[in-house]
């Protein structure tokens, strides 16, 4: 194992995020304020309790998750995007390293910045509302997991990406409809049946039920099935990506 | 076995276009070659297959005795590879794009060292400034400061000099022959004769995917390397005396010259006889130049003469 290398992608990776540490740090505390004054504070006061659960501290979880995905995926596929996108990846390509080495490098550094992003929001929520979390370690783990099977994802994309309108398509097109699908501010149990069977279909409501388990000690979704959602996605994409350096595709003539 | 062993490398690309058709070449240690082809010869794909860039569709590569499909890491570790275009990360600075390339290729820091090849590459004083800000020579020496971050043993340089101006290209030689004095062994792909001629210890020429030839860089030109008298007269001369036909004398347009073609490495080159037949035929010599064929005219030849 080329312990060096993993620790210099990282580094360097993460030197990219310090450059801009305002702006990763403003963005998210300044939207989830919005969330939390438009979806908490207006909308909120006329919904009052979700499953005994005040609107305000319900949509944590979904907040928190909402970003973490988001920025997983934008950190990760511009993390390996931009070295193809300024020709810089010849270096990766020419180094002793194995594709598992760049994965942890890239991976690793994406899903700190968006662990460091949701643990923001956590902070910037205790501000608007009363949080008390009833399974705090579960909670990390969740946090964890969903940070890393995301920055897999985007790695995934920024692979396969050619330009910089593919890079947004997949985060803009499919994860941001399927995360506010997902239940990230409502409960599956307020959607008429047909809706509830056809939301089961969604990947990301297994992991925001499983998340908000770890909140509130209720979920949508049974937490092992929400546990083995998110194993299975996490295993897919080390499993492609294990298949793309294999193949050398998109990154290998 | 040299450090570097090429054999019958094939490169197809998915579009069906054949960049190396079995190239064969065999590279000693501590050596400087100067891999010379036209554009679209192959001489990218080479370096790109070598360092693992891109793959080789058949053939096998032998670095150091070591297969680069099979001992890839032991492989790369020894390798510098310094791109023809300029591919750097323009936000970061210099200190830490080379710290970048060192920790990637597996060594472990090492300031003193990174210091002593900035300061060879005329870069210490650039070590914090971000790379957008530095000149595109600069930008070249700092993609060559990478490349020698992790103490390669040998290091390709691909068209080092492309587009750099000629004081510039000059450092850069230069700096080549200080990293040979290192022991480091440099394959340097150019399609600027002169850089060849400068700088290699021997020349490899590739057309369409093929080593045409590889040779002592002195050897070739001696072997290969013709040599021209010219012979001004001291009047006009409207058609070469039948005498002289031997000789396959060319006439200056203006008639005020003629051009004789002969091989330096003969023991008779005639030259003797037509200074002799020249004063027998009546014509009077007003002055007399030689001129060597440049390695550019021995290519130019070795090309068309392969050319399908």
């Amino acid at each position: 194992m080329n312990f060096q290398a993993i620790r210099a992608i990282y580094i360097f990776e993460m030197s990219r995020f310090f450059r801009t540490l305002l702006q990763s740090f403003l963005s998210p505390v300044l939207s989830t304020s919005l969330y939390f004054v438009v979806f908490g504070t207006a909308i909120g006061s006329q919904i009052k309790n979700v499953d005994g659960i005040p609107y305000g501290s319900f949509i944590v979880p979904g907040l928190i998750m909402l970003s973490v995905m988001t920025q997983s995926i934008s950190n990760a596929s511009f993390g390996i995007y931009f070295p193809k996108f300024m020709g810089t990846i010849y270096e990766l390509l020419s180094a002793p390293v194995n594709f598992l080495e760049i994965v942890v490098g890239y991976v690793g550094a994406a899903a700190t910045k968006s662990l460091f992003i949701g643990l923001v929001i956590l902070a910037t929520a205790y501000l608007f509302v009363d949080l008390d979390i009833q399974h705090p370690i579960s909670m990390i783990c969740f946090l964890l997991l969903t940070c890393l099977s995301f920055s897999l994802l985007g790695f995934i994309i920024g692979i396969w990406a050619g330009n910089f309108e593919q890079l947004n398509l997949v985060p803009m097109l499919i994860v941001t409809p399927l995360v506010f699908l997902g239940g990230s501010f409502y409960s599956i149990s307020m959607l008429p049946q047909v809706w509830q069977t056809v939301t089961m279909f969604n990947p990301v409501v297994y992991l925001i039920s499983g998340f908000r388990w770890a909140f509130f000690g209720q979920a949508d979704v049974a937490i092992g099935i929400s546990l083995g959602a998110i194993s299975l996605f996490t295993f897919a994409c080390m499993a492609f990506i294990w298949w793309i350096f294999k193949t050398g595709w998109r990154i290998r003539s | 076995m040299g450090i570097l062993s090429i054999q019958n490398a094939c490169k197809t690309y998915s579009g069906g276009f054949e960049a190396l058709k079995g190239a064969n070449l065999e590279i000693e240690e501590g050596e400087i070659i100067a891999l010379l082809g036209p554009n679209g010869a192959g001489k990218t794909t080479l370096i790109s297959t070598i360092c693992g860039v891109s793959s080789l569709t058949s053939g096998k590569i032998i670095v150091d005795g070591l297969d680069i499909a099979t001992e890839y890491r032991k492989v790369r570790a020894m390798i510098g590879l310094v791109p023809q275009e300029i591919a750097l990360e323009p936000f970061e600075t210099v200190i830490n794009s080379v710290r970048f390339s060192r920790g990637l290729f597996g060594k472990r820091k090492n300031e003193a060292y990174l210091d002593k090849v900035l300061q060879t590459l005329s870069l210490l004083d650039k070590k914090n400034s971000k790379i957008m800000t530095l000149s595109g020579g600069m930008k070249r020496r700092v993609l060559i400061a990478k490349a020698l971050a992790h103490e390669p043993r040998v290091l390709f340089l691909d068209e080092p000099t492309a587009g750099v101006d000629v004081e510039l290209r000059k450092d850069m030689w230069n700096t080549v022959a200080n990293l040979k004095k290192q022991g480091v062994t440099i394959i340097l792909t150019t399609h600027y004769i002169e850089e060849a001629e400068a700088i290699a210890d021997r020349i490899a020429v590739i057309n369409s995917g093929e080593i045409l030839l590889v040779e002592d860089k002195e050897a070739l030109m001696a072997r290969m390397g013709q040599k021209k008298i010219r012979i001004d007269l001291d009047r006009n001369c409207s058609e070469i005396p039948p005498k002289l036909d031997q000789y396959e004398l060319a006439l200056s347009d203006d008639g005020m010259s003629l051009t004789y073609t002969y091989d330096s490495a003969l023991d008779r080159t005639g030259i003797t006889g037509l200074l002799n037949d020249l004063r027998t035929s009546g014509l009077n010599m007003r002055d007399v130049q030689t001129q060597q064929s440049s390695l550019e005219d021995i290519f130019v030849g070795l090309v068309q003469e392969r050319a399908p």
